[in-house]
């Protein structure tokens, strides 16, 4: 009874889907009793603690970690020798999360300790002694790629060119996207402009440290606890880094205190099993803030050219990108997507877009919301703004003029199925804010975002019990909401009331494999994959009726939560709902659970347009958010209250990234802010409320049209707001972040 | 171990315990009380997810020792709600969606009973630099700021929440 | 603990009255430092920037908790938290700008327990009550081994993180003078976000005027823009004798922007400061007539 893309079925009538349900988890996290990464404590558990460089790059000559063992109270102490060989595809997380040979930036971790307490944990990390010698560092991408740059790596020799190159270089790949004959647009055109754009790193700024609790013995098993987005990612990646058997290890998902892309990897989680195997004890460790800040991962850092022409009339001819990421200090930035999303928004008849992935002394990226695309939508939503002002035309016209729209060439390969920004472009114009009066210094900002959507391997299992109630196991950690709308979809499907379902996380134990809670996947992902488990649930159900009334099984169907008969040719039946069948599921053949395991495909592409009122202080360059307004395809939103949070969430992440969120590196290519005093994430009184508005274009991929929404949100907001600034303050920013001291030398008060 | 013994009260309950000079409340709610509803999201006063209530004064409690509870009236989220019956602040969050991952919820909750307390009638400005203290990378704030507001106008028009919000347990 | 270092633990005091407290910071072994409100204390301790061997509290010294009036002026104990002080109506009523700095010092949980002795005894450039309090004209009681003695809070600092203390001294209490006639207040700073930031640039402003609205006296003072607050002459003088018109506040932001002489940091540039200080010490500089004035 699997689903089959059918748009009948988004024409729908909903009970459940679309209304505003309370959270199973609520009552749990009002109080106090909800248990995170951080929560939880063991019988004989140890304190770990990980000792961190304090270079950006340097060669390790030895590490002495003879007094950190004599400490009263250590009872393991780890280095990189206690990870052993590993498969290629995890090699540079092996180094990640313990340096060899080489720390390669500020906080690089070296050693570990587990202790009996914290202090003297803390003790046992003075004691060890590294002797380092120091390198020369590149903190910059720009200067970075340049050939006379300190090398991070002599075995890094450029991918993606003609011919790989004889040297060795801090460039790992080139891509590039496109289509069509750009030079040839670029003539066209009546005004074509060129500009270069710069993004400092940001952090996801989730605020629960990463954290877990491990407990491995000598017999090669363990159990993991752990606030992550993916755990079955933590069992495959640790078990490897360990060497053990993938089932030896199981993985449960603590309730997790925000990701958004961060906790896409591991950091502690090998390194705590390192320790409890040596210690033979469990062992938690907990990241501080500072430590979060220094060696989680962060955005990279960019700098990109953009370059697009346009006719008087606001047809853009063609649009031209590069692209330079460094994703910090191994191979794999997030410039593939930056490049590919770049003019995902336009339908162009010429577009290219290269794309650079750049190493340097900075921790390993990680994942934040849409990696890559806002940076990439920066710069291109940026200069379409300012063609937009200098041949006089209305952003939001030029917009719907060029808009991607239901089959048009995306500018990365494939076609657009039906997709939703003409109807985000259309709501946003119809909006009162757009029309809002101004007063002066005051500027409006538009821009717009995309972002892919992924669905992925995904499985879920549905257990009726006797009494009609249902359980509902999912894979994929909820990380705002999504076990709600999750047993929301289960309970629309079978036709019971959304609170007799009950929607947990299982743990990769029990449960076949899921993949990571990224690429606004879950609601989408695992929604249908709760929808099929229902429907394979119902399937057994219809069966049983049959088996009961004595009638062929075609003969009955499923409505309103009970088996009925198909047809008066049936029989005369009086329903049998699903609590009746369930409590005879003993004697009519045992326990009834619907199961689906898919990967899932058709996760439907979404599109968003950002508005934003500033107002600059020109004699300080301080800049107020005055009003904003996002207008976003949700497909279908499931629990409207949750799809209106992600908007929100994201679109104050944007205000924070481009306004004052930066990594600051000084000449040492030390971080100079690894703390929330200066690495400064909008608080309350910064803001003002951000008005969500839900467009719902529904996705034809899903049997209720959902659209992930957790990402594109963060996607148009850096261009929105540099948009609005230039305009309030008359100047063209090309800097991210806006912070006062760059706004007012742009304004020449300085 | 030099340990120091500190008498208190915690959410009505006496209590003591023995932590070392350099534990803060915080680590003593959390390791060695088991009140793990207090959060640390830094550890350094920066973001308000550890925020309790001492003697009526709202604070981080990774500021503040452990030593200085000494005979002291600590209020901690775990003694927000009156047995079953939520605050309304506790209610109004659920019912405005004002947490996602809900880390920094049992701060916001803390730290806006405190505001509460001193004002019934705060306006959405007040509402925002009171919490300003109080960090949330997910919801953007509106949400946490419409259920506070939302809460002081219930609690407004009818006096009996508020004063069995206000309640305090009779110390034995 | 048993540690290989032979360190001996940390030591936890709260004493009752001053003298205890003098003779324990005198004659204690180690490390040993005041604990106030803890805010600067306990986040040093937390990031391994210091280690003390022992810790006076000193909130448990009745006579430190409290705010006192007599006839010359306020006496602001050092254990008072800024939220004690935004409650104090005749303190706000005489020194708004001093009780407002002391309102911008971090969140309100950080109010609950942060206090402007511990701003001032912590010696940071950018501590925002100081510059209020130099403007406003206020001393630091100091008690040690010797007896008491009074130090204008400009003299207190000598760098950062570096005071006039001696070995065994604390500081008592801050004193603030009666405010004289027509006299006006008012403290500015500077930061990218609206709370929960260390001033870029702070600076503070407080104004006689006589009974025509000129002014008869001034006190600027600069945060931010050198190693220690700075109290500018030169900056006040460009206001007395004028009714802080355009031109004179053109004169005060001119000054202050070549008074300073600040550094370039993670928090802001030279150039930012420079301008920001003249630009901020301005708006102080409005608001401090205006409350003279008797307009707010
Ligand atoms: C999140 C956060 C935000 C902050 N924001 C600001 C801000 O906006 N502006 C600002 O200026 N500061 C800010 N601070 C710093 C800090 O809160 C202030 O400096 C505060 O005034 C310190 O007072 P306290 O009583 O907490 O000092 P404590 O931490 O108790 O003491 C500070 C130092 O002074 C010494 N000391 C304290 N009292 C005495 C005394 N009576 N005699 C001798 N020595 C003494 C202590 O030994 C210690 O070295 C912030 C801190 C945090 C954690
Ligand atoms: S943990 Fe106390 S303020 Fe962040
Ligand atoms: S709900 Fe996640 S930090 Fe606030």
């Amino acid at each position: 009874m699997n689903f089959q893309a059918g748009k009948d079925t988004l024409k729908r009538k909903f009970d459940t889907v679309g209304t505003r349900t309370p959270r199973p988890d609520g009552l749990d996290k009002v109080t106090g009793r909800a248990q995170f990464g951080a929560d939880l404590t063991a019988p004989g558990m140890l304190w770990g603690m990980i000792l961190r460089s304090p270079h950006a790059h340097a060669r390790i000559k030895s590490i002495d970690t003879s007094k950190a063992e004599a400490v009263n109270g250590v009872h393991a102490v780890v280095t990189s020798r206690d990870f052993g060989p590993c498969p290629d595809d995890v090699l540079d997380i092996r180094e990640n999360v313990m340096a060899r040979g080489k720390v390669l930036y500020d906080g690089h971790a070296v050693a570990a300790v587990a202790a009996t307490s914290r202090s003297a944990a803390r003790q046992a990390l003075k004691l060890i002694k590294v002797d380092y010698k120091v390198l020369p560092h590149v903190t910059d991408v720009d200067e970075a790629m340049k050939p006379s740059a300190p090398i991070l790596n002599r075995k890094l020799f450029t991918k993606g060119l003609d011919k790989t190159p004889r040297k060795p270089s801090n460039i790992a790949e080139r891509f590039e996207f496109g289509h069509g004959d750009v030079e040839a647009g670029m003539k066209q055109a009546d005004l074509v402009i060129e500009r270069t754009f710069k993004t400092e790193a940001t952090h996801q700024g989730y605020i629960e440290p990463n954290a877990c609790l491990a407990n491995m013995g000598s017999d090669g098993r363990a159990d993991l606890w752990c606030c992550t987005q993916g755990h079955f990612m933590v069992r495959q990646v640790c078990s490897a880094l360990l060497g053990m058997d993938a089932s030896a290890l199981r993985v449960t998902a603590s309730e997790i205190g925000g990701g958004f892309g961060g906790k896409t990897t591991v950091f502690v989680e090998p390194v705590a099993l390192a320790l409890s195997l040596k210690a033979s004890r469990p062992v938690k460790i907990v990241m501080s803030r500072s430590e979060v800040l220094r060696a989680s991962g962060p955005t990279s850092s960019t700098s990109i050219d953009v370059r697009i022409g346009m006719k008087k009339d606001g047809t853009i001819t063609a649009g031209d990108a590069t692209l330079r990421y460094q994703g910090g200090a191994f191979p794999g930035s997030a410039v593939p997507y930056g490049a590919m999303a770049a003019f995902a928004c336009y339908d162009l008849k010429a577009v290219r877009a290269v794309g650079y992935d750049v190493i340097a002394n900075r921790p390993k990226q990680a994942a934040y919301r849409a990696p890559g695309a806002p940076m990439a939508a920066y710069a291109v939503e940026s200069v379409v703004d300012e063609l937009c002002k200098e041949l006089n035309l209305d952003p939001l016209d030029v917009r719907l003029k060029n808009a991607s729209s239901d089959g048009s060439k995306a500018s990365y390969g494939p076609n657009f199925d039906v997709i939703g920004l003409r109807a985000t472009l259309e709501a946003a114009k119809a909006h009162p804010h757009y029309k809002a009066r101004l007063k002066p210094n005051q500027g409006r900002g538009v821009a717009c975002g995309f972002w892919f959507n992924f669905g992925g391997e995904t499985s879920v299992s549905l257990n009726v019990s006797a009494d009609g109630t249902i359980g509902l196991s999912v894979g994929t950690p909820d990380i705002g909401g999504s076990r709600a709308s999750i047993g929301n979809m289960a309970a629309e499907e079978l036709g019971v009331p959304h609170d007799k379902v009950r929607c947990i996380i299982a743990d990769t134990a029990s449960l076949g494999y899921n993949d990571v809670t990224d690429g606004s996947r879950v609601t989408f992902a695992s929604g249908l994959a709760a929808i099929n488990a229902a429907r394979d649930a119902i399937g057994k159900m219809c069966e049983r009726a049959a088996g009961i009334w004595g009638i062929p099984v075609d003969a009955v169907t499923w409505e309103d939560g009970a088996a009925r008969p198909s047809s008066p040719n049936a029989g005369n039946h009086e329903p049998l709902t699903l609590a009746d069948i369930a409590a005879q599921a003993g004697a009519t053949g045992g326990p009834i659970s619907g199961h689906c395991e898919i990967n899932a495909e058709g996760a439907g592409v979404s599109f968003a347009t950002h508005l934003v009122d500033t107002e600059v202080d020109p004699d300080t360059g301080y800049v107020k958010i005055l009003r904003y307004t996002v207008f976003q395809d949700a497909g279908k939103a499931i629990h409207p209250s949750y799809v209106e949070g992600q908007f929100q969430g994201g679109a104050v992440q944007g205000i924070g990234w481009a306004l004052n969120e930066e990594y600051i590196y000084g000449e040492d290519g030390k971080l100079q802010n690894p703390g929330f005093l200066d690495y400064r994430i909008p608080v309350a009184s910064d803001l003002p409320m951000i008005d969500a508005v839900i467009v719902e274009v529904p996705n034809p991929g899903h049997p209720y049209g959902v659209r992930g929404v957790g990402e594109t949100s963060i996607v148009p907001p850096l261009a929105a707001i540099s948009n609005s600034v230039s305009s309030a303050a008359g100047v063209r920013m090309t800097q991210l972040p806006m912070s006062p001291p760059r706004l007012l030398k742009a304004l020449g008060r300085i | 171990m030099f340990q120091i013994h500190v008498s208190t009260s915690i959410n009505g309950d006496d209590t003591e315990f023995s932590c070392e000079a350099d534990e803060t409340l915080l680590d003593v709610l959390r390791d060695r009380l088991g009140l793990t509803g207090s959060k640390e999201g830094c550890g350094t006063g920066d973001c308000g997810a550890c925020s309790v209530i001492v003697d009526g004064r709202l604070v981080c409690s990774c500021l503040m020792l452990g030593a200085e509870a000494q005979g002291r009236e600590i209020e901690t989220i775990e003694g927000m709600a009156n047995g079953s019956e939520l605050h309304p602040l506790q209610q109004k969050f659920l019912d405005h969606a004002a947490l996602q991952c809900g880390v920094c919820t049992p701060g916001f909750l803390v730290a806006a009973k405190s505001l509460l307390e001193r004002n019934d009638n705060p306006t959405e400005e007040e509402v925002r630099y009171w919490l300003a203290g109080n960090l949330c990378r997910c919801t953007g704030y509106d949400k946490i700021v419409r259920a506070v507001l939302d809460t002081a106008k219930e609690m407004r028009k009818s006096p009996k929440t508020k004063k069995t919000a206000a309640k305090k347990r009779v110390k034995a | 603990m048993n540690v290989i270092s032979g360190r001996i633990p940390l030591q936890y005091h709260a004493p009752a009255t001053l003298k205890d407290a003098v003779n324990l910071l005198a004659n204690s072994k180690g490390k040993t430092q005041i604990l106030a409100g803890g805010t600067d204390l306990l986040v040093r301790m937390r990031t391994g920037f210091s280690e003390p061997d022992n810790i006076i509290d000193v909130k448990h010294i009745s006579p430190m908790c409290k705010i006192s009036r007599d006839g010359k002026g306020f006496s602001i104990g050092a254990a008072v938290s800024s939220a004690e002080m935004s409650e104090n109506a005749a303190l706000l009523k005489a020194w708004p700008g001093v009780v407002e700095a002391a309102a911008l010092i971090g969140s309100t949980q950080v109010q609950g327990r942060a206090t402007i002795a511990g701003n001032l005894c912590n010696a940071s450039p950018a501590a925002d009550s100081v510059p209020a309090m130099v403007a406003a004209g206020a001393r630091a009681l100091i008690r040690g081994p010797k007896g008491k003695r009074k130090v204008a809070v400009e003299k207190f600092c000598k760098g950062p993180g570096k005071t006039v203390l001696k070995k065994g001294e604390l500081v008592e209490a801050i004193l603030l003078p009666e405010k004289p006639a027509r006299t006006g207040d008012a403290y500015l700073r500077f930061i990218p976000r609206t709370e929960m930031d260390i001033a870029v640039v702070g600076a503070g402003v407080c104004v006689t005027l006589d009974s025509k609205g000129v002014c008869t006296a001034a006190r600027v003072s600069l945060g931010a823009i050198a190693p220690t607050v700075l109290l500018d002459a030169r900056a006040a003088r460009t206001l007395v004798g004028t009714s802080l018109d355009d031109p004179a506040l053109d004169a005060l932001a001119a000054a202050c922007s070549a008074a300073a002489r600040p550094i370039d940091d993670k928090r802001g540039t030279k150039e930012f400061r420079i301008h920001v200080a003249g630009v901020l010490a301005r708006r102080a500089a409005i608001i401090a007539r205006d409350r003279a004035l008797g307009k707010s």
